[in-house]
């Protein structure tokens, strides 16, 4: 692309550390403002925790559909490179002028994979999908899902049987290589954007809510794996415990946030994402009896048009109060929700089939070689010439405000390349 | 056409083992004749692509269909220069993966995808970009924290920008404001707004240009080239720009419209607004009589998350109620605080400070309603709030009550001020009587709009931004929050969605952002979201328009523009592209180089129908090429059977569908034809925003002069498909598979 104001780019980049809906928007608003971008990502494939979403909140559609376009986007654009399976080792510098160490693991499969899945039949080994958070298993030999892209396969190799090469025997085209070693490259870069997201709070360590001891008891992002087709359940919520439907449903809101012991922050989209998962379990079971238990229920913007809208199911209760415990019935493994109700103050115990802890964002900024300003949750602050954080990384956000955060951080990040440019 | 045509068939990834790929081959040599037509076993490994590149680089051909897997994968491979034409034919994931193995309709379906391929290749022309005279100018219309926000940091990349306010001096709402709510580490603090440094470093900026006391007479032009006519006084002046931020930003709800929240009942009821000026400069007294206050009451969600004024949440208010009950206790530590609300909205970080400000001892939060709110002269006002904690009603006087109003848009209704002109221009002609009294009465309804316009655009579909949602001309996309129906020009800061100032600046940002990547994809000829980098652009044959106006009024992004006689004016930097303006065309003017009515048209052709002894039914399918496609990609991947009898055509958009195509099969024998685009509606997901709702309703027109032709209307069929529905789509095209066999072939086969 021809382009008078970063012609004299002199081949400066931005670097985007990880590859979800923060990463690839920033690598793609750069890039086809004529910025090269390098997009590193740990994971074998782009899109992070949203494109495991069944559907985003208010509109109720499928991420994937913005993701194909955003991947033909990057298809589309020599000036954006993608690394997967890639971590930032190393980066020395300053702004405008980076020196970013990267290290490439091994994917053991190679450029010419032509996703026609042979080795994935033959593979003999299991492995737990972490796209499913677990909830489910692929071959050792793995697509990590049908619209992943890089559209490649991937060996895991930890999980590989002892001296096995059923896949190398089974890919007629040479695309396997076991002996793939760990690779290094270095990049000349003008400013890195930090967009390395969330994970969700680890809710075992709420302990009077019971997740990891009763089955019955899920969180939020395993509610969203089971509700989507290509999920672990094909779309199916079921109990874990014995693989019926649930006919009562409890959401837990703030299970972490909003807690001095856990999250002192609010994590911003748990509220929406149950009123959202709402509408999954009455799709699936119109009768179905729901609960919301909230402290407050936060909705900002038009957000409120979307709980005003999904309040009106007769199905769909909401308490304020916050849960105390869950207990189970050893029996049916029912689980019984003690909540304070705080507009009658009165204690209320229910029991419920299903119990779905609406588990806050914890930002994921350790571990990071990058000298960037943290807050007392681990949030990363901007302020640092050269480096800009986006997205979860900096508050916990719905993807909405991810996307028009990232938005500006590559212009940030452009600045720094421009400036670089200059006085390169 | 002198085209060389290289046909390369891939028989990898059980190709080979679904079809006799022999046969496909010499069956594309005996038709078509092409320059060079080969198999391989490996197209997209080193020595298959060699062969291809090899060909073209030797230039024995200049064109290349490859048959092999989807177009969606593998592209890094298939992409030769971009002067050299090039097709994918889906043999992978829509024929061997989906259908049965060495069956006669398997290789049917082949046979056709491959002449459709062919005959694509043969008539789509290279594409060259075209670029000329682009501004990389910015305006920014709107001196508020936003529009300097994006100025500032627009001029920071190097982009010259000219900044335009209509009041005599820059800073907008945020100028009212004393002190900042927390937003940086600990989130405990007030903050200074910084905004006196701001309008400092705008003004003297060396690239932004600051215009006040300006307004916009008239913005003429496209992306790369608007010509902007300013007036400030004196005469009028004119600057390009190559695109526009609009960040015009907010006022506060009309309070008057809450006289059951008491205001107007006593000086004492004020706005949030009007507050913010009683307080931080000495002690907090009355304004009624000018005695100290010794109580406060906020009344939050005064208009906001209310279907009888704002429907939604005005995502500021909690935080300024916070900040302001915060201030009061700075300078007088006793007076009582009363917060009444629904819900306290602080998501975030935010957090900490309602901690912190809920903890003041004489802070005291009351969630319930406000039923009444009573003033009685030089008495403290009472206000009884119901379904309180506490399970009862009570009433708490209050000194000052505080409304804690919502925020409004500053944005004009396009399609209203756009109705008003017509009909206003309808008078004007006055052609008859009862046209001139339907447009009477609707000019009377819309006055109000009058002068209203902002951005004045020259657009034959109105002067502004269209209104989206409750006023604001948001985008409609949760993953694409810039989308734009207008080219060129992003909505910035609280004009575009309810947020606070801290929000707003970096909204200004990525807004500023997109201007500049218009600019840039404009200048490279290309166009930008959601066909970035896309060079193709419709062209016009006007010697045959009938200035039907259809396609003036249809382009989702007001591409097109209107003579006197309403002959179309096409201005190709608006144009995303979509094809939808060509699907409008009843006299099929309009093409693009790579994509025509005729193009597909000639695909339809090349379907071999077999004859009604065969009985062989065919079925075309129109699909959106960015969900329904994939979807039908990903079935097969998970090699789901379905009907051999359907024949796909990709399509950029839904919209584009000319209805011609609907004609021209079923003449030719078509036993059926199905289109699949994506939900439209309120919640629309179609990215070219109307393109699918069109193509809908287009067809409910199709299906009539079906019924006069004596074919049942249920042979055509259209539906809406979310890119997810991978397992339902194969699934409809079965059951539209049997309504026809139950229908029986059509009657005009073999005419």
């Amino acid at each position: 692309m021809d382009n008078g104001n970063l012609a004299s780019n002199n081949g400066r980049s931005l670097l985007v550390i990880g590859g979800g809906i923060a990463g690839l928007t920033a690598a793609l608003e750069a890039a086809e403002a004529g910025c090269s971008a390098i997009i590193i990502e740990k994971s074998p494939s782009l899109g992070g925790r949203a494109i495991a979403f069944n559907q985003y909140f208010p509109k109720l559609c499928p991420p994937t559909c913005g993701f194909e376009i955003n991947f033909r986007r990057i298809k589309n654009n020599p000036r954006i490179t993608v690394l997967t399976q890639a971590e930032l080792e190393e980066i020395t510098g300053s702004a405008g002028d980076y020196e970013a160490t990267v290290k490439l693991s091994p994917r053991f499969v190679t450029n010419s994979c032509t996703v026609c899945g042979a080795c994935a039949e033959a593979c003999p080994a299991e492995r737990p999908d972490g796209f499913n958070y677990n909830l489910s298993k692929t071959k050792a030999a793995y697509l990590p899902h049908k619209m992943a892209f890089p559209a490649q396969y991937v060996i895991d190799r930890n999980a590989c049987k002892k001296d096995c090469s059923a896949c190398v025997d089974a890919c007629r085209y040479g695309a396997i290589n076991l002996e793939q070693q760990v690779e290094r490259k270095k990049f000349h870069v003008a400013a890195v954007v930090l967009a390395t997201g969330w994970a969700p709070y680890d809710a075992s360590k709420i302990t009077n809510l019971g997740f990891g001891c009763y089955p019955n008891v899920v969180t939020n992002v395993l509610l969203e794996r089971m509700a989507a087709v290509n999920g672990p359940t094909a779309g199916k919520i079921l109990r874990p415990s014995d693989g019926k439907e649930p006919a009562t449903v409890a959401f837990v809101q703030c299970a972490g946030s909003r807690d001095e012991n856990h999250l002192p922050y609010c994590s911003s989209v748990c509220c929406s994402a149950s009123l959202k998962h709402s509408t999954y379990i009455h799709n699936l079971y119109p009768d179905a009896q729901v609960t919301i238990f909230y402290i407050d229920t936060r909705t900002p913007g038009f957000l409120q048009d979307f709980y005003a809208k999904v309040a009106t199911n007769g199905h769909l209760k909401m308490i304020k109060g916050k849960v105390g415990k869950v207990e189970e019935d050893p029996e049916t493994h029912d689980l019984i929700v003690t909540a304070e109700e705080v507009l009658t103050g009165t204690k209320l115990t229910q029991k419920f089939s299903m119990v779905v802890l609406a588990a806050g964002i914890v930002p994921q900024t350790d571990g990071i070689p990058l000298k960037v300003a943290r807050d007392q949750f681990g949030f990363a602050v901007n302020g640092t010439a050269g480096i800009f954080a986006a997205g979860c990384a900096k508050r916990p956000e719905e993807v909405s405000a991810t996307v028009r955060d990232a938005t500006g951080a590559a212009l940030k990040a452009l600045q720094c390349a421009v400036r670089s440019a200059h006085h390169g | 056409m002198g085209r060389k045509l290289g046909v390369y068939t891939c028989s990898g990834c059980s190709i080979g083992d679904a079809i006799d790929v022999e046969r496909l081959v010499s069956i594309a040599e005996e038709e078509y004749r092409p320059a060079i037509c080969k198999a391989h076993p490996f197209l997209c490994g080193e020595d298959g692509l060699s062969v291809i590149k090899t060909d073209l680089a030797e230039g024995r051909v200049d064109s290349v269909v490859i048959a092999g897997c989807s177009p969606r994968v593998k592209t890094d491979a298939f992409t030769f220069d971009p002067q050299i034409v090039t097709e994918r034919v889906n043999l992978r994931e829509h024929v061997a993966w989906s259908h049965e193995p060495r069956t006669e309709d398997t290789q049917m379906l082949a046979e056709d995808y491959l002449r459709m391929g062919i005959v694509k290749a043969q008539k789509m022309e290279p594409l060259e970009p075209v670029s000329d005279g682009i501004s990389k100018t910015i305006l920014v219309v709107g001196g508020g924290v936003t529009g300097i926000s994006a100025a500032l940091e627009a001029a920071d990349a190097d982009y010259d920008v000219v900044l335009v306010e209509k009041e005599p001096q820059l800073g907008g709402s945020l100028a009212t404001v004393k002190k900042y709510f927390p937003t940086h580490p600990p989130y405990t603090d007030l903050e200074e707004t910084g905004l006196p440094e701001k309008i400092a470093k705008v003004t003297s900026h060396p690239k932004v240009k600051v215009y006040t006391s300006t307004r916009i007479v008239k913005t003429e032009g496209q992306p790369g080239m608007f010509d902007v006519t300013l007036q400030n006084g004196g005469d009028p002046f004119v600057h390009r720009a190559g695109a526009i931020v609009m960040a015009t930003g907010w006022k506060p709800y009309d309070a008057s419209k809450l006289p059951h929240l008491g205001y107007g009942c006593s000086p004492n009821v004020v706005t949030n607004d009007q507050f913010e000026a009683l307080i931080g400069s000495g002690p907090l007294v009355r304004p009624s009589d000018g005695k100290p206050a010794e109580s406060v009451l906020f009344i939050q969600c005064a208009g906001s998350r209310d279907n009888n004024h704002l429907p939604y949440c005005s995502s500021v208010c909690c935080m300024a109620t916070l900040k302001q009950s915060d201030f009061i206790h700075q300078t007088s530590p006793e007076t009582k605080v009363y917060i009444v609300y629904r819900d306290i909205i602080t998501p975030g970080q935010y957090e900490r400070y309602f901690a912190k400000v809920q903890n003041h001892p004489a802070t005291f939060l009351m969630k319930g309603d406000v039923a009444a709110v009573r003033a009685q002269d030089g008495r403290q006002i009472q206000v009884d709030v119901k379904g309180t904690l506490l399970g009862e009603d009570i009433t708490v006087p209050a000194d000052i009550v505080v409304l804690a109003t919502g925020l409004v848009p500053n944005a004009a209704d396009n399609d209203a001020i756009r109705d008003l002109r017509d009909a206003q221009a309808k008078v004007q002609r006055n052609e008859s009587e009862t046209q001139r009294t339907e447009a009477e009465k609707i000019v009377n309804r819309l006055q109000p709009h009058e002068g209203t316009a902002i951005l004045n655009l020259n657009y034959r579909q109105g002067p502004d931004l269209p209104i989206l949602r409750d006023g604001f001309p948001n985008s409609n996309f949760v993953c694409f929050p810039y989308e734009t129906l207008r080219t060129g020009i992003y909505a910035a800061g609280a004009v575009r969605a309810p947020m606070d100032s801290a929000q707003a600046e970096e909204d200004a940002l990525g807004a500023a952002m997109k201007a500049i990547q218009s600019v840039e994809m404009a200048t490279a000829g290309k166009a930008v979201h959601p066909r970035a980098g896309d060079l193709s652009y419709p062209s016009f044959l006007l010697q045959r328009c009938t200035q039907c106006k259809r396609c003036t009024v249809e382009c989702p992004f007001g591409s097109i523009d209107e003579d006197e006689k309403g002959t179309p004016k096409f201005n190709p930097y608006r144009c995303r592209r979509c094809g939808v303006c060509m699907g409008a065309c009843p006299e099929r003017i309009i093409s693009f180089k790579n994509y025509s009515v005729d193009i597909i048209a000639s695909m339809i052709k090349a379907i071999e129908v077999p004859d009604e002894e065969e009985e062989k039914l065919r079925v075309l399918l129109f699909m959106c090429e960015n969900d329904a496609y994939p979807a039908l990609d990903v079935a097969g991947m998970n090699h789901v059977h379905y009907d051999a009898s359907v024949r796909v055509i990709p399509l950029r958009c839904l919209g584009s569908t000319n209805i011609v195509w609907i004609a021209d099969a079923l003449s030719r024998g078509i036993d059926g034809v199905m289109l699949m685009g994506c939900k439209y509606g309120e919640d629309y997901q179609c990215h070219f925003a109307k393109g699918s709702e069109i193509a809908h309703r287009r067809l409910e027109n199709v299906k009539e002069t079906l019924q006069r032709l004596q074919l049942e209307p249920e042979r055509v069929e259209v539906s809406q498909v979310s890119i997810d529905e991978f397992e339902k789509v194969p699934e409809m095209i079965n059951t539209f598979m049997d309504r026809i066999r139950e229908l029986g072939p059509n009657p005009y086969k073999g005419f």
